[in-house]
């Protein structure tokens, strides 16, 4: 696999490969060695107690925390080292926050159609063509010129979806999308992430509805202290974990 | 009383000055829009520059803020009109007047604009770079916006306070309006002049008051 993935954008690369990932926080180490790929259209869950390193594992997925070492490639181009063009990169990950970080002063159509105006090139017209046709992904089409404090959370996080999809990224991570959310506006968005990747998008997810992982998951991965401690399909982990911690943890969410 | 109306509010005084003070006026608010928009834009260009946390860039910034923000305006002011043309630089004393404020203006503007930004969320950021905006892009038309917005309040309060700093041109002989009003007064050996110009302050300056009331309101942080 390595070598394919040095070969570079290589057909049969993973979409996302994370290699010997090492992230330490002064002497906190973090991320202790994290080897993972994430096929093309699979979705992946992670799992894991607070302070495991989930999130600094996806954030290093797009480099905004700095890996401290080992690699991330997306279809067998690097994201890390010398001479990559990050901004380049990025647009090909996805990245959707628990928080939303929608632009207040910007319409949902605004939020959608920013990178693609400004990263992309696009024309006015074009780019709001296309955000349109993200927002309709999330159901939202009809809410394009509403401003983020006049949308719900749910909705908040259905457009930050679609300005992730406008970009027509390889692969997204998902960090705990629907944990800000009333658990009445969680549905919403578990539907739109299902349909999402429905249409065959790759998708890392970190997140704790496990019913969801349950039955939209392809794979599960439990991490621990930094690493990953236990993986593979969602009726394995949840329903016959191999490893202590894995067990511990699960009986904790009566999963 | 008469003594009193004689003196603050002599008919004759008040007519003949009248003209000068206007034009007086249309120097204060010359000089007022000008030191706005300038003070502002360079405080603004600072801050974004400080935004990119280069020491060389932020220390001078940090310097300049500081000490012309704890320097009294008409020491500066003095300090540029007789000092400089010891070094060979002769600039009016109109330009005086509006470099030093625009200074002291950008030297406050600076530190308002820098704490909208810091005060921008961090993921605010963190989204726009992910979609593979840059630096420049992301700070030019995602955070300073909202900082901008956030800001407006103290922005138009010291602008305010600014513009009526105006007023020490006198001490230089800019013809704004105490400048005009100062000098009728001498010759007319009557302060009614300078209640002219005390009646043109507050015409020229009580809409912004109320107009920075309004904005308060307006942008006022929930709950606040
Ligand atoms: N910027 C940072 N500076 C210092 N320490 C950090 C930073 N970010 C994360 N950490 C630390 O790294 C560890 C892992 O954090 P991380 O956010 O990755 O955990 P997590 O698995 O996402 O937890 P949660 O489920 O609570 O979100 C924690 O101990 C956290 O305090
Ligand atoms: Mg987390």
């Amino acid at each position: 696999m390595a070598s394919v993935a040095a070969s570079g954008g290589a057909a049969d690369a993973a979409a996302l490969s994370v290699r010997a990932l090492h992230k330490s926080f002064g002497a906190d180490e973090v991320l202790k060695g994290i080897d993972l790929d994430v096929r093309r259209g699979e979705m992946v869950f992670v799992l894991g107690p607070s302070g495991s390193g989930k999130s600094t594992m996806l954030r290093c997925c797009n480099r905004l925390e700095e890996p401290d070492s080992g690699e991330v490639l997306v279809e067998g181009d690097r994201l890390t080292g010398p001479g990559v063009n990050l901004n380049r990169m990025r647009q090909r990950i996805g990245m959707v926050f628990q928080s939303f970080n929608l632009y207040p002063h910007l319409s949902a159509l605004g939020n959608v159609t920013l990178a693609l105006r400004r990263v992309q090139g696009m024309a006015k017209a074009e780019a709001e063509a296309a955000g349109i046709e993200a927002l309709n992904r999330v159901g939202l089409s009809d809410r394009a010129r509403h401003y983020p404090s006049q949308l719900s959370g749910g909705q908040q996080q259905r457009v930050a979806i679609a300005r992730a999809l406008a970009l027509k990224p390889s692969v997204m991570l998902f960090d705990e999308p629907t944990s800000a959310l009333d658990p009445e506006l969680v549905g919403d968005v578990l539907d739109v992430m299902r349909d999402v990747a429905g249409q065959g998008m790759t998708m890392l997810v970190v997140s704790h509805e496990m019913k969801f992982a349950r039955d939209a998951a392809d794979r599960v991965i439990f991490m621990d202290g930094g690493v990953i401690v236990e993986q593979g399909p969602p009726e394995q982990v949840f329903g016959a974990p191999t490893e202590a911690r894995t067990r511990a943890f699960l009986s904790r969410f009566h999963g | 009383m008469e003594v009193f109306l004689d003196q603050f509010l002599n008919p004759a005084v008040l007519a003949k000055y009248t003209p000068l003070i206007l034009k007086g006026a249309g120097v204060t608010v010359l000089l007022s829009v000008l030191i706005v928009l300038a003070g502002i834009a360079l405080g603004t260009a600072l801050a974004c520059l400080r935004a990119y946390r280069i020491a060389a860039l932020s220390l001078p910034i940090v310097i300049y803020a500081d000490i012309f923000r704890a320097l009294p305006p008409l020491v500066l002011i003095l300090l540029a009109y007789f000092g400089l043309p010891n070094v060979g630089v002769l600039l009016s004393s109109f330009t005086v007047l509006f470099l030093i404020l625009t200074l002291v203006l950008a030297a406050f503007a600076e530190e308002i604009v820098w704490a909208g930004i810091t005060a921008t969320p961090k993921g605010q950021w963190e989204a726009a770079r992910s979609t593979g905006l840059t630096f420049t892009w992301t700070l030019g038309h995602v955070v300073l916006p909202q900082a901008l917005r956030m800001v407006i309040p103290p922005l138009t309060n010291r602008a305010i306070a600014i513009t009526k700093m105006t007023a020490l041109g006198m001490v230089i002989g800019v013809p704004d309006i105490l400048g005009q009003a100062t000098t009728a007064q001498s010759f007319s050996a009557n302060a009614s002049p300078l209640t002219l110009a005390a009646v043109a302050y507050v015409i020229l300056f009580l809409p912004f008051v109320i107009a920075s009331r309004w904005l308060e309101a307006r942008f006022a942080p929930p709950g606040a």
